[in-house]
């Protein structure tokens, strides 16, 4: 049975079956895809740009899991209900204390929105940082395991966190945002919501990717990433940087906390099921690749869309999560190191 | 550091008393006789689990005992156990219910014989859902298995994610019914022995005046049938390449263990366990409803094998018995007491926090859980393969420099 087995591993392994079975998924989606398009390219674009707005919320959750992959090679499991935590805790702050109705004006609502995060991107990057100073420091040298499960462990408690202080009922603040559009192309329409989403966490994105890049702590997290023991060697504090990399992460999930509030509706265990969509896309991306991240939770976004919103032979939402954690399988078993990764023993 | 020989010495340790298995085997046998007498006892007798909650326990304690297999002998994180639950209760569905009622088929059930659908005796259909799991296990394994730690637990969450979905939406297959989608599938039969129905054994169980204490002791029998697989397998050459692997795969790999091979067999066998429990828990429950399978299942058996002691067999037996205990019984005694007592906190409703807790500080302040695993926790302490060579946080303490000749 074994050498049945293994030969029919070795013909499934060869690159040749591989690449064919792989392009063969990408064909048929693309048929789909563009059959639906002819159907009404009008409708099609709309669906498209739904995704974008999902999308965008998942790309800045996505980048939370892979900067600490790629700084500790580590799934922060905990990471997706501190972002559903920061939603709820959003929502305390524009409905309860700012006060903002539906009918206040536009300029307090931006007003309270731009405090708001003053005050969630902070808390929440400490608390992140708290998170990994109680659960995953202490275990930095355990084997990989034991902090994998203490994630799982500080994910629940989180949700429980939010459970206890929010209880069961959903939290929403999408009626503050305008309803209708804000420009239209032809039949297409921009809406006021997506013009939020993208007003907010396109800036993010540009801060991110200017601290990354250009400042000397973002180097040293580059550096930790690349080679712990050797950047410690040349003086960098890692366990600094890694503290560092809690914050920006806690910070990323403050920020999508509140696009998500605003788009949709959180409740204690939104976290979940949108941390694991957003693992999949930093996975789909390539971990440990920030433009990865975001490229990943953008094609997750339109196939969410897609797989929900368009006509011609759509599975429906009863399938979503199906096929979302389907892909991730695909990517895993076809292309370990994700689209613009690369590849590692890891993976391999 | 110790040296080599003593480190061997500790591997192979003492043996264990040989008196306490049986008389373990012997009380938890005949509990139901004595469980009235626990329960009129002052004090913790409100804390004492009935027989039909101890039925629950033994389930679940006995896929936990399967995914020490997977998770404790073989070091392979699978955060999607519950998928193979799901295959062993629909298994059951599908060979013992009404779901196919398009063909009648009976062999040896304990139903009726004009009743429609496939009726196969129970005592088939566990080592017929024991096998189908083994074979999903195996499919599951061969594509993934070669993915290492993290990526083989996000994997394997993928497909704890997927089952329960194909399950809930599976009631029409191009027009097929498969699993009656969220309704599920029941009544399933009943457990029973037709045969002996002379002798005053029950034909079946479900309608037995003895219903919870027929289904423990074939329970209890089940469970013990596990741990002696459980303890036989880990001392086989077979559970000694999984432990190998655990510690360090390349040295394993290079010391001619096939990896792949023994990987997907610590896969499969924790599979088929949690096939096998997962079938009789669906008889007891008389059916198999998608709202049971969900990933707080894969986390919780995670929780009892990392309580009691990852590898450890009697570590996992208590942890699984304490944790599902809570679950069933415990917590909701405990939150009356409280309510008793004035304290309005109902520990039922954060369960999930209270895993968490739970496992975040046994890895903290006690990794190697209750009833160590003496490999496994020298394992710990000594570390694997992947201590890094120079420790950032601690330095000096764990490396060979003295840190006074700096």
């Amino acid at each position: 049975m074994n050498e049945t087995a293994n030969s029919i591993l070795r013909i499934l392994r060869s690159p040749k079956v591989v690449n064919g079975i792989g392009l063969g998924f990408v064909g048929v989606i693309v048929v789909w895809l563009v059959v639906n398009f002819v159907k009404g390219p009008e409708y099609f674009a709309n669906v498209a740009l739904d995704g974008l707005t999902r999308g965008s919320i998942y790309g800045v959750v996505a980048l939370g899991y892979t900067l600490v992959y790629g700084i500790l090679q580590l799934i922060n499991f905990a990471h997706g209900d501190v972002f559903a935590l920061s939603g709820l805790v959003a929502s305390t702050l524009l409905l309860s204390v700012f006060d903002i109705s539906p009918t206040s004006s536009n300029l307090a609502v931006a007003g309270a929105i731009a405090v708001t995060l003053a005050i969630t991107v902070p808390l929440f990057a400490i608390i992140n940082g708290s998170i990994e100073r109680v659960a995953y420091r202490p275990l930095r040298n355990a084997p990989r395991l034991a902090p994998l499960i203490t994630a799982v462990g500080m994910s629940f408690i989180v949700s429980n966190v939010a459970l206890g202080l929010y209880g069961v009922d959903y939290e929403s603040g999408s009626d503050l945002i305008p309803q209708g559009d804000a420009f239209t192309i032809g039949e297409i329409q921009f809406t006021w919501k997506l013009v939020t989403a993208l007003v907010i966490i396109v800036p993010t994105l540009i801060v991110l990717s200017w601290f990354v890049s250009s400042t000397r702590q973002g180097k040293a997290m580059r550096a930790v990433a690349q080679d712990t023991e050797a950047s410690a060697m040349v003086g960098i504090n890692v366990n600094r940087t890694i503290s560092v990399t809690f914050f920006i992460a806690g910070s990323l999930a403050a920020v999508a906390g509140l696009v998500f509030l605003l788009e949709f509706q959180v409740r204690y265990d939104t976290g979940f099921e949108l941390g694991l969509i957003a693992f999949t896309a930093a996975v789909l991306g390539g971990i440990g690749n920030l433009s990865g991240a975001v490229l990943g939770a953008l094609l997750i976004g339109f196939i969410q869309s897609f797989t929900e919103g368009l006509l011609w032979y759509a599975p429906g939402g009863d399938w979503t999560r199906s096929i979302v954690f389907g892909i991730l399988i695909a990517v895993l078993v076809f292309r370990p190191e994700g689209l613009l990764g690369e590849r590692t023993p890891e993976g391999a | 550091m110790t040296s080599l020989s003593d480190r061997a010495r500790r591997i192979a340790g003492g043996r264990r008393e040989t008196w306490l298995v049986p008389l373990l085997v012997v009380l938890g046998l005949l509990y139901p006789w004595y469980e009235e007498t626990l329960q009129s006892l002052p004090l913790i007798g409100d804390f004492v689990p009935s027989t039909e909650s101890m039925v629950v326990m033994i389930a679940l304690t006995m896929m936990a005992v399967g995914l020490n297999v997977v998770v404790g002998y073989a070091g392979l994180l699978d955060l999607g156990y519950v998928a193979f639950y799901a295959v062993g209760a629909y298994t059951a569905g599908w060979f013992a219910s009404q779901q196919f009622d398009q063909v009648t088929f009976h062999f040896f059930s304990s139903v009726p014989n004009d009743q429609p659908g496939i009726h196969i005796s129970m005592w088939l259909v566990l080592v017929v859902a024991g096998l189908l799991t083994l074979f999903a296990g195996i499919l599951i394994g061969l594509p993934t298995l070669r993915l290492r730690g993290d990526y083989l637990a996000i994997v394997t969450l993928g497909f704890g994610e997927i089952v329960p979905q194909v399950v809930r939406n599976g009631d029409n297959f191009g027009g097929f019914d498969l699993t009656h989608g969220a309704f599920g599938i029941a009544p399933i039969d009943a457990v029973g022995i037709p045969a002996l129905g002379v002798i005053g054994l029950p034909e079946n169980f479900q309608t037995s005046p003895n219903r919870a204490l027929w289904y423990y002791v074939v329970a209890f029998l089940l469970l013990l049938f596990t741990v002696f697989c459980s303890v036989r397998l880990r001392d086989s050459r077979l559970g000694r390449a999984w432990i190998a692997i655990r510690e360090d795969e390349t040295a394993a790999a290079a010391m001619g263990v096939p990896l792949m091979r023994t990987k997907t067999w610590s896969y499969a066998i924790g599979a088929f366990f949690g096939g096998v429990a997962g079938a009789y828990y669906a008889s007891f429950r008389g059916g198999a409803f998608p709202a049971d399978f969900y990933f707080q299942i894969s986390v919780f058996l995670l929780c009892m094998v990392i309580l009691g002691g990852i590898g450890s067999i009697w570590g996992v037996l208590a942890g699984g018995m304490i944790l599902s205990y809570l679950d069933r019984e415990g917590l909701a005694t405990i939150g009356s007491k409280l309510q008793d007592a004035g304290i309005d906190f109902e520990p039922t409703k954060y369960n999930a926090g209270i895993y968490g807790v739970l496992i975040v500080a046994m890895m903290l302040f006690r990794p190697a859980g209750l009833i160590p695993e003496r490999r496994h926790k020298i394992e710990l302490e000594e570390g694997v393969h992947d201590t890094p060579f120079y420790d950032v946080t601690t330095e000096g303490t764990l490396t060979d420099r003295d840190p006074s000749d700096d």
